[in-house]
């Protein structure tokens, strides 16, 4: 299933959640201020590597160039709008508000 | 027929009383639970604030809904559950939760069940919808 993170780690534990509920082989999206997590070196990087252990961790690119986040945490794939609409046609989803 | 009963889970991640999600959320159920649907409901982070007894809100002039929980079992919504650890992390026990009706037979209370993480991440992966609040 996909699960998306649209809150920054650094102002709640929504991310946080998200990976604790999150199963193996599920798709975690972050998108708005999800993206943030993404930033390479940032504290919060060892909760994604966690989550990379079991799921797929991706970011979506209109939010990470609006932030001009450019250097992400290793492993972190990036996708589009049109691969946004591909993940939720293909999946369940859960919206980590 | 059961094959196209549909799974809908409801995911409560917000407290109650500072917005409106919270009350919304239980309307939608509410207004769900007169179609056939197999409906599910898991209280999570702040979410776990919701199904607390004893909440009390005509100091702040507002119109309070724990009564209504006490109506999801006449409604035959019967699968409510509390992350565990959310519950926990908060300073709440199993006896702080509020009643969602009682026993037909026995007319005990019947109170949300406590779940763990993998339980709530099992049951998530076989809906056909998620809704959050």
């Amino acid at each position: 299933m996909l699960h998306t993170v649209n809150k920054s780690p650094f102002q709640n534990s929504t991310l946080e959640s998200c990976v604790r509920f999150a199963s193996q082989g599920d798709v975690i999206l972050l998108i708005e201020d999800g993206v943030l997590a993404a930033q390479a070196g940032n504290v919060k990087a060892e909760l994604l590597k966690e989550a990379m252990g079991k799921c797929e961790v991706l970011a979506l690119s209109a939010d990470l160039k609006a932030r001009a986040l450019t250097d992400l945490v290793e492993g972190i794939k990036i996708t589009d709008y049109d691969g946004f609409v591909d993940l939720v046609e293909k999946n369940l989803t859960h919206s980590w508000l | 027929m059961a094959e196209d009963i549909k799974k809908i889970m409801f995911t409560v991640r917000k407290p109650p009383h500072g917005s409106i999600y919270v009350y919304e959320g239980l309307e939608v159920k509410l207004i769900m639970a007169a179609y056939d649907a197999d409906i599910s409901v898991v209280y999570m982070d702040d979410g776990v604030f919701a199904v607390k007894q004893g909440q009390n809100t005509k100091d702040l002039g507002i119109k309070g809904f724990e009564a209504t929980y006490g109506a999801l079992v006449d409604y035959e919504i019967t699968k409510v559950y509390v992350d565990r650890q959310s519950m926990e992390d908060r300073g709440m026990t199993e006896d702080d939760l509020l009643v969602i009706g009682e026993d037909e037979d026995t007319e005990e209370p019947i109170k949300p069940q406590v779940v763990d993480s993998a339980e709530i991440a099992a049951m998530m992966a076989e809906q056909h919808n998620i809704l959050a609040f």
